[in-house]
């Protein structure tokens, strides 16, 4: 297999004596390569090997759609904890994608090229916030503003939506910033000369054409926000309820493994790392959801220059 | 109406340099003009100001008339998506949107509202016939437009104007990105489109002018030297500039 793979990497390479002269190179190259993967590989197993067992001990079927966890009574139910986190998701990419996308669009579409290469680069910063400054501004002042006016305990889907949709902006806007300018100026020019408004232009034409690096920037917000724990646990409230308004306190499936991990042991423990399992599951059913739904939209539509 | 378009003392500035110098030019109708000139003289200026696409531009400045059926053109004010509608532009590289051949052509439809349901269709194959693509598109109508070759693209642009039922088409070097064969099926089709449609054409190659417009005007520097009709211009040119370049003795 490792000549094989050799050969490939060969392949795709120009030829260059210099790096043909120089094996050791390239097989060191080779096992760093391979060491990533296989890192990668080895954590998904590791879940899996310790988390898929026990849902074949609790049932499937119960597991997932079970609201009851009660660890310590063997009640291993994760459902609350799924809908907390698709709800926080749903909304946090409400968040992100009016204004990421908005602002993308805003900065690139109408404002002064010199504005972007300001905003971008601070907007961009924003992914420099380590998250539990995100999650004690979040308490601070979210939290009691959505209590004071809006009622609930303010530890809510909300909160939690605010904040990571917040926290996804520096992925989101920066992403399809890239992707919008990458647009060729002449479409724009072509819809304008037939008389077409700017506004329609963007969304009948750019969008469309920065589609599949905006459907891009969207998965990787997604999985930031669905994946993220440290602000979500300061401002979800945890609580272990179905939520039934965007003011219910929920816990997320990564919530739960964090808050827990530190005591749980024996089939608890496999049962958060269960949890592990239905979040990487949900992430890439997500993901491919994303692409696919992209790669059908742009069938027969070349996103190419 | 005697002239389509008409402009006096046409002045236009991109911040300091002076790009257009005192431009008089009528154009007739249902004709086709040619602009021919050196690189940097003004051409494209000259031809976007027909539309107000330099408007777009940061630091244009832009003084004189310029009348379209008698009406200054600045007079329509806010309302470039009706003057644009009248004055389409075909670009000198093809720029077909990244969307299937049909909704290329219904794009202009749709954005001016002129058409709905099946009328959409209906507008779509006249448009594609005036250019002679409907044949070879009618079955690939959902094809991505980026994959038709350069000509077709080409045509392609030119039926997405045509759909809006223009009036004047200003061409900014439309052959330069095609071959010989596909440059003579473009001029081709520009004979008969103008039977119908104002042209204007924005050409580097003098043969082209020569074979397809009736009339001409040439530029040096942001000045219209010399304009009249095509074959004057060529054998007998009034004005000592004109005569070096279209016989090749200039730079
Ligand atoms: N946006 C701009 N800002 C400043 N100067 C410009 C701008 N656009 C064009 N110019 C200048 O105006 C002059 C005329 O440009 P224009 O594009 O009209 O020339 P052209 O005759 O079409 O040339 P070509 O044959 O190369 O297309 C050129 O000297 C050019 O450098
Ligand atoms: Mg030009």
């Amino acid at each position: 297999m490792t000549t094989a793979l050799t050969q490939t990497v060969g392949l795709t390479r120009p030829k260059t004596t210099r790096f043909n002269a120089n094996p050791i190179i390239r097989i060191v190259l080779m096992l760093l390569a391979l060491s990533a993967m296989s890192g990668l590989a080895i954590i998904t197993l590791f879940i899996f090997k310790e988390g898929v067992p026990i849902i074949a001990k609790v049932g499937f079927r119960h597991f997932l759609f079970s609201s009851n966890w009660y660890p310590l009574e063997g009640e291993f139910g994760i459902f609350s904890m799924i809908m907390g986190s698709l709800a926080v998701t749903a909304g946090a990419m409400v968040v992100g994608m009016v204004f990421g996308l908005g602002c993308a669009i805003l900065l690139t579409q109408f404002c002064p090229p010199r504005w972007v290469s300001i905003i971008k680069p601070a907007i961009e910063l924003l992914a420099g916030i380590p998250s539990v400054v995100y999650g004690f501004i979040g308490v601070a002042i979210l939290v009691p503003f959505i209590r004071d006016y809006l009622g609930g305990p303010g530890l809510s889907v909300l909160a939690s939506s605010i904040v990571l949709g917040v926290m996804t902006l520096p992925t989101i806007t920066s992403i399809s910033v890239d992707a919008l300018q990458a647009v060729p100026r002449t479409y724009g020019e072509g819809s304008i000369a037939l008389g077409a408004t700017e506004w329609q232009t963007t969304y009948m034409v750019i969008l469309k054409a920065a589609r599949s690096g905006i459907v891009a920037a969207v998965i990787l917000g997604m999985g930031r926000a669905i994946g993220e724990t440290m602000a979500v646990i300061m401002v979800a409230g945890n609580t272990l309820d179905v939520p039934h308004s965007i003011l219910d306190p929920v816990r997320t499936l990564t919530s739960n493994i964090a808050l827990e991990m530190g005591y749980a042991a024996g089939d608890h423990r496999k049962a958060l790392f269960a949890t592990g399992v239905t979040l990487f599951v949900i992430i890439m059913i997500l993901n491919t959801i994303a692409l696919t739904v992209s790669r059908r939209r742009s069938k027969g539509k070349v996103l190419a220059k | 109406m005697k002239y389509k378009i008409q402009t006096s003392s046409l002045n236009l500035h991109y911040g300091s340099f002076h790009a257009l110098k005192d431009v008089f030019i009528r154009i007739r109708p249902r004709m086709i003009t040619a602009i021919i000139g050196p690189s940097g003289c003004g051409k494209s200026t000259l031809l976007r100001c027909f539309n107000r696409m330099n408007e777009r531009t940061a630091g244009v400045q832009i003084r004189g008339h310029i009348l379209l059926d008698g009406q200054d053109i600045s007079q329509t004010g806010n309302d470039l998506t009706q003057l644009r509608k009248r004055v389409g532009m075909v670009f000198q590289r093809p720029n077909p949107f990244p969307l299937s051949v049909f909704d290329n052509v219904a794009y202009g439809l749709r954005v001016h509202a002129m058409k709905k349901g099946a009328a959409v269709g209906k507008a779509v194959e006249a448009a594609l016939r005036a250019t002679d693509l409907w044949d070879a598109m009618k079955d690939n109508l959902h094809r991505s437009a980026l994959e038709l070759s350069a000509e077709q693209q080409q045509r392609l642009c030119i039926s997405r104007l045509v759909a809006v039922e223009p009036e004047v088409l200003l061409m900014d070097e439309p052959c330069s990105a095609l071959d010989p064969i596909a440059t003579e099926h473009v001029e081709e089709l520009m004979r008969v489109l103008a039977e119908k449609y104002t042209i204007i054409i924005v050409t580097h190659n003098m043969q082209q002018a020569a074979r397809v417009s009736q009339e001409t005007g040439f530029m040096l520097l942001g000045e219209l030297v010399e304009f009249g009709q095509t074959e004057r211009v060529f054998t007998n040119p009034a004005d000592k500039r004109t005569e070096d370049y279209v016989t090749g003795r200039y730079g």
